[in-house]
């Protein structure tokens, strides 16, 4: 790891340092339901109207199980329609390039992924997509699939804030305002820098263009920066390029690329402290950063240090030494100059620890223990930090069960922030942690047997297993990031792939409410010296093991066989 | 021996088997009131041989799968067991030997650890049978000699008797069944329920009314009434209870099954996947090596003990002389955060004392002792004694009444007494302004420090009396509420474990203060009426507390109900006892400090275990996965860092010790683990750096410890 890497890394944590307070102040006072919200002098009139239109009554929450049903028709009414857009885009205006409608597989899974907010991609955007399936379909579903996440989040901070009250929040009000007063005006501001940095925003189909040697190339245009910068934003992740943000339109250098990592990392981060704000303790919302931030720096601090050190499998004649040509040197296969060994480290380990799965170089072409960090940071279920709204989420369960676990051990019935941790909760914990693992071995271990499943591994052995398991550890995670090598288009991965992204969203976000609705009506107990004290160190590392051991208990025999394996045998 | 309250050397270590030296019953000042063993209850070492025979062949019977299928994980176990058996037998003779020894020692241990896990369970329950049995002896069919309305008497066996019933019992009868005395007054030896061989008073009206089916009238005549039916008395529900025969899950115990189910099924998942996976690498396993791998993933430590933990919980009170009638209240009493005490009989001394004698400008000390002790000699109530031991200490002869002397007994008229002696000589001693009156009346002055000295010894939370002669008034002897020696140790110790204790007395809010803070509470609830207490009660409750208390009274009844731990005096009346869900046989009030410590230590001795349990599983996996695999894939012999000797040892040593570690944690599970008065932040620091690190390293050791004796006795290669 040289300089560079830890400058980058520094510039980083400041910036984060700097925003994420405020952004967890802003989000704790978007989703704060007993005072207006900021913006509202602007944005409310036309909310309001929206919700006159929609017949939707502002003023009425919901319980629960009404929210969790506001999320499920929302998102199949999404992907009805992104599926109808893309069926018919043929038919359809702001079609320069003259792309055909999609195939049924590839829509549905395309439909499911950008709803779940996976972003996983079956297909490649500039050739097969029209401008306006990009701008109406993908970026808008970037905008609301990232919202209802962020609702979801905000409802389950509910639970914990509330004591005695049947209703978690209005699903409308919480998706909207996440909209309109986070996503809009900081993708508003994004876009526009990545503009400055070189990323493309126009309306053109391919054109061709004469370069300074005087070969004629075709250069593909469209609605990039407005795309990238929610994208990043949202932790969606999904690229207008096939390349997505290894290809220069996208992310033309090393400060847009730092830019657009901080965009990866800013919300989900600010979430766990907006959770601080609103239950009344900033401590515990500080403990949780603390394990998302520690989880996620670990995994940066692997990933650089193995891409960056080299692979030791290179052929002879490689060269790995530091040079300025290849960006500091390391292991440089299918990692872009302009980031370089330590810019892919970076990259990947944060797009694998969020939800986002954009990618700035090849995750298949990683060494085994860097490619290996972006897999288990994806197994871990996504809450270091995770997506928006849905990391906090996430690991909020997992403080649940580390407080009912550990917190036996102190004498009393387990409590987190004052509420009873009871067979109700524990019951609801262990359905949310039971669904993703559930789906990505089962499908993984269906797809090593079974013909057609077999038929779309490229590279067979340890590697073909990694890249199974990866294909649906991304999607049940809704990460969205591919090891390449598998058949991502075919039958089999197009139908299993979308099953574990709607598992991993909709099957955890269904227990998660249900949990936020147990725990919002009960009462608060006081605190005593009694008390597990949830906002030490001790309960971060405890919640961090906690995190590890389940997702290592759970995935062991299967990584041994897979990138460990593979990892052994250089 | 000792003197009581002081025989626990810590109260809240409700680890320590009880102690022979116990509490005398509430308000009984003197010291060393206590019995030797129970007769009914005697101590039981923890593995105990009269228990441990039956439990083993309980354990066989316990296989049954319908009962096995209450305990999800051990059922699991048990069906790998079943199938593993199978395939063996299926493979006896196509089989290599390694193979056969390897299968078969396998599913031997496999069945051990069912059978480990339902011998701890038939161990903690063999305990409460054992006192059963015990109780069962006393529960002897007896003739009832019903009183009806006419007043005629019919004989009736005791096992037909009808509630409302009025039967007679004298002199060295039993008690046919529970019931109220109505009339009459008899001591009754109540040894059979108790094991206190002292006897007790049992008379009709007021607080100690009631009366046991199964104890023995010693003295005289009483007639009672029936409150209860026969199968549903005392000592039937208290059999129950110490079997365990209808043992509910608690509340904690049904969200931890879950979480234990839920891992169950996550690692059948890991399992059952693995195949695949392990067919794709081509190398495909076996049916017994990868229910070898699911029996050691699957958290059986704490399955298996599970329930014994909870019996054994519910045995801890018994053996404390504490009835409970649900495990829910033994629960509920780790979680109390405020408690409710009395101080008469629980913070302080039943009976006021002498500590002090303050004499009046100009007298001798020696003569105010002499004159307080001559007031006092007639005196039999508690105080009088006191002030006769305490004038004893302080003059050496203290002097003579005489034979011509006349006693003056208390009255509540003249609120004094003392004594006539034959010389003309009047004493008396009594409440400050009756003596002044009496002085007044006989032409002598109050001296003025006498009225300070009175003034400051009501500020001090004590009681002054005066003492006058004919001749001089000289001087004032504080009584003083004496706080139990231990008492502010164990509020400490209470607060440390975020426990709030509020004492509850009927003196003015001065007194009940300067009580209240020697003692070391919380809170203090003064001139407290029922309705206050209930009221509290509520209040806290609201708060989100969870509250105790004990009582006895049945103007104490609703107060038990309402309180979530209520426990009564089995001194006290029918009402308190319907009311409560605790009873203290032995009638300690203090003993409400134990029964949250060993609520605490039930929640603590689960968790512990579970901490345990699953981390354990990491060394299951550096043991099992790479000698599944190492044979095709010789590079992940990398990941056997306990470097066992071959694929087979390895697999058969973490089965082994999987099965071991249920036995080992046996006396843990019944014992429960140690409850120390420490922060939860301290607490939970130390339970997890002895459960969990400790539970990531032992099986690393004793898998390797197992391995080496395996390769040792050279059967398995």
């Amino acid at each position: 790891m040289d300089a560079g890497a830890l400058l980058q890394l520094m510039v980083l944590g400041v910036a984060l340092a700097v925003t994420v307070p405020l952004l967890g102040r802003w989000l704790a006072a978007v989703y704060d339901t007993g005072q207006p919200a900021p913006l509202d002098r602007l944005f409310l009139p036309v909310e309001q109207r929206l919700y006159r239109w929609c017949g939707i009554d502002p003023d009425r929450e919901q319980r629960w199980d009404a929210y969790a049903r506001s999320v499920l028709m929302f998102g199949l009414v999404g992907i009805v329609g992104l599926y109808g857009l893309l069926r018919l885009q043929g038919h359809l205006p702001l079609n320069p390039t003259g792309r055909s409608g999609v195939g049924p597989l590839v829509s549905f899974n395309a439909a499911v992924s950008f709803v779940t907010n996976t972003n996983w991609q079956a297909y490649a955007g500039e050739s097969t997509l029209s401008h306006l399936s990009q701008m109406a379909g993908l970026t808008v579903q970037n905008f609301v699939s990232a919202a209802v996440g962020m609702a979801v989040g905000a409802a389950v901070i509910r639970g914990f804030a509330r004591s005695g009250s049947a209703t978690i929040g209005n699903f409308w009000i919480d998706t909207v305002r996440s909209v309109t007063r986070v996503l809009l005006p900081l993708s508003i501001v994004l876009a526009l820098f990545l503009v400055s940095q070189g990323v493309i925003q126009n309306l053109h189909g391919l054109q061709p263009v004469t370069g300074i040697d005087g070969t004629t190339q075709v250069v593909p245009g469209g609605p990039v920066a407005s795309q990238i910068a929610i994208k990043q934003l949202g932790t969606n992740g999904g690229g207008f390029f096939n390349a997505n943000a290894a290809h220069p339109f996208e992310n033309p250098g090393p400060l847009s690329n730092l830019v657009q990592v901080w965009a990866i990392l800013a919300l989900p981060l600010a979430f766990p402290l907006a959770f601080g704000r609103l239950v009344g303790d900033r401590r515990q919302g500080r403990v949780l950063l603390a394990v998302m931030v520690g989880l996620w720096l670990t995994s940066v601090l692997v990933a650089t240090y193995a891409e960056t050190g080299g692979n030791s499998r290179a052929p002879a004649g490689v060269t790995q030494a530091p040079t300025t040509e290849l960006a500091g040197g390391g292991w440089m296969e299918g990692t872009e100059t302009r980031f370089g060994a330590a810019g892919c480290g970076l990259w990947a380990a944060t797009t694998t620890a969020t939800s986002s799965g954009s990618i700035n170089c090849q995750h298949d072409s990683m060494t085994a223990v860097g490619g290996g960090t972006a897999m288990v940071n994806i197994l871990l279920g996504e809450l270091s930090p995770g997506g928006v709204g849905v990391g906090l989420m996430g690991l909020v369960v997992y403080a649940v069960l580390a407080v009912f676990v550990a917190g036996l051990m102190v004498g009393r019935t387990p409590e987190y922030l004052g509420k009873k941790i009871q067979a109700t909760e524990v019951k609801l914990a262990m359905l949310y942690l039971l669904a993703a693992p559930a789906a990505i071995l089962a499908l993984a271990a269906a797809s090593v047997v079974a013909g057609p499943g077999q038929a779309g591994i490229a590279n067979p052995g340890p590697h073909g297993l990694s890249e199974v398991l990866y294909a649906f550890g991304s999607g049940a995670g809704n990460n969205g990031s591919a090891f390449g090598g598998l058949a991502a288009g075919s039958d089999w991965y197009g139908i299993t792939v979308g099953l574990a992204m709607l598992i991993g969203r909709f099957l955890l976000i269904v227990p998660a409410l249900g949990l936020a609705g147990s725990l919002a009506a009960k009462a608060k107990v006081p605190v005593t010296a009694g008390t597990f004290p949830t906002h030490t160190p001790l309960f971060a590392g405890l919640v961090a093991g906690v995190v590890l051991i389940v997702a290592g208990l759970t995935f062991f025999p299967a990584l041994a066989l897979g990138p460990m394996l593979e990892a052994l045998q250089s | 021996m000792k003197p009581m309250l002081t025989g626990h050397a810590d109260p809240l270590d409700a680890t320590s088997e009880p102690d022979t030296h116990r509490a005398g019953p509430a308000g009984d000042g003197a010291p060393g009131a206590t019995s030797g063993d129970h007769p009914g209850r005697p101590r039981r070492s923890l593995l105990d041989r009269a228990v441990a025979g039956p439990a083993a062949a309980d354990a066989g019977r316990k296989l049954n799968p319908r009962t096995m299928a209450r305990n999800p994980v051990m059922f699991v176990v048990e069906v790998g067991a079943a199938g593993t058996t199978f395939l063996w037998l299926r493979d006896l003779a196509s089989a290599t030997a390694q193979e056969n020894i390897f299968a078969g020692a396998v599913t031997a241990w496999l069945w051990f650890t069912v059978l480990f896990a339902n011998f701890a369970e038939a161990m903690a329950e063999g305990r409460g049978k054992a006192q059963a049995a015990a109780l069962r002896r006393t529960r002897t069919e007896t003739v009832a000699r019903v009183r009806r309305p006419g007043g005629a008497i019919d004989e009736v066996a005791s096992t037909a008797l009808a509630v409302g019933d009025e039967c007679v019992v004298e002199a060295g009868e039993l008690i046919p069944g529970d019931g109220e005395v109505v009339q009459g007054i008899a001591s009754v030896d109540e040894s059979a329920i108790t094991g206190e061989s002292a006897p007790v008073i049992r008379e009709s009206g007021g607080d100690r009314s009631a009366v046991t089916g199964g104890t023995r009238v010693l003295s005289d005549r009483i007639v009672l009434r029936i409150t209860a039916r026969a199968g549903e008395s005392f000592l039937d529900r208290m059999i129950a209870l110490v079997e365990g025969a209808d043992r509910q899950k608690t509340p904690n115990e049904i969200a931890l099954s879950i979480l234990l189910a839920g891992l169950t099924i996550v690692f059948l998942l890991a399992v059952v996947a693995l195949q695949p996976f392990a067919i794709y690498s081509g190398d495909p396993q076996t049916i017994v090596v990868l229910t070898a791998l699911l029996v050691c993933l699957i958290p059986t430590t704490i399955g298996g003990l599970l329930s014994a933990i909870g019996i054994a919980g519910m045995d801890r009170l018994v053996q404390r002389n504490v009835l409970a009638t649900s495990g829910r209240a033994v629960e509920a009493a780790g979680d109390c955060s405020t408690l409710l005490l009395d101080k008469t009989g629980t913070i302080t001394f039943g009976n006021r004392r002498a500590t002090r004698m303050v004499p009046a400008h100009g007298v001798d000390e020696a003569d105010l002792a002499r004159a307080a002790w001559l007031a006092s000699l007639a005196d039999e109530t508690p105080e009088g004694r006191s002030i006769v031991d305490l004038a004893a200490d302080m003059v050496a002869d203290p002097g003579q009444v005489g034979p011509a002397g006349v006693f003056v007994p208390f009255t509540a008229a003249t609120r004094m007494s003392g004594v006539d002696l034959a010389d003309g000589r009047q004493v008396r001693k009594g409440a400050a302004d009756a003596v002044q009156a009496w002085a007044t009346e006989a032409g002598l002055g109050f001296p003025d420090e006498v009225v300070t000295v009175v003034g400051r010894v009501a500020d001090g939370g004590g009681t002054p009396l005066v003492v006058a002669d004919t001749a001089r008034v000289l001087g004032v002897i504080q009584l003083d509420d004496v706080v139990k020696p231990g008492m502010r140790e164990r509020f400490d110790q209470l607060r440390a474990l975020g426990i709030r204790t509020v004492m509850v007395t009927g003196d003015n809010p001065r007194t009940a203060r300067a009580i209240g803070a020697e003692a070391g509470v919380d809170d203090v609830l003064a001139e407290a009426t029922p309705e206050d207490k209930l009221a509290l009660i509520r209040s806290e409750q609201a708060g989100g507390n969870l509250v105790a208390m004990t009582g006895d009274g049945t103007n104490d009844a609703p107060a038990l109900s309402q309180a979530d731990v209520g426990v009564a005096m089995n001194t006290g009346t029918q009402a308190a006892k319907e009311a409560a869900n605790m009873i203290d046989l032995d009638s300690d009030p203090t003993k409400l400090i134990e029964i949250v410590a060993i609520g605490k230590q039930l929640l603590v001795t689960r968790g512990a275990l579970t901490t345990f349990s699953i981390a354990n599983d990491v060394a299951k996996y550096f043991a099992i996965i790479p000698a599944m695999f190492v044979a095709r894939h010789p590079e992940l012999d990398r990941l056997n860092i306990m470097h066992l000797a071959s694929p087979r040892s390895a697999i058969l040593s973490a089965v082994v010790f999987n099965a071991l570690v249920i036995v080992a944690l046996i006396p843990l599970a019944l014992r429960g683990v140690r409850v120390r008065a420490a922060t939860a932040a301290e607490v939970l620091r130390h339970n997890l750096l002895v459960y969990g690190a400790g539970g990531l390293v032992a099986p690393f050791v004793g898998i390797k410890a197992i391995d080496l004796v395996i390769n040792a006795l050279g059967v398995l290669r």
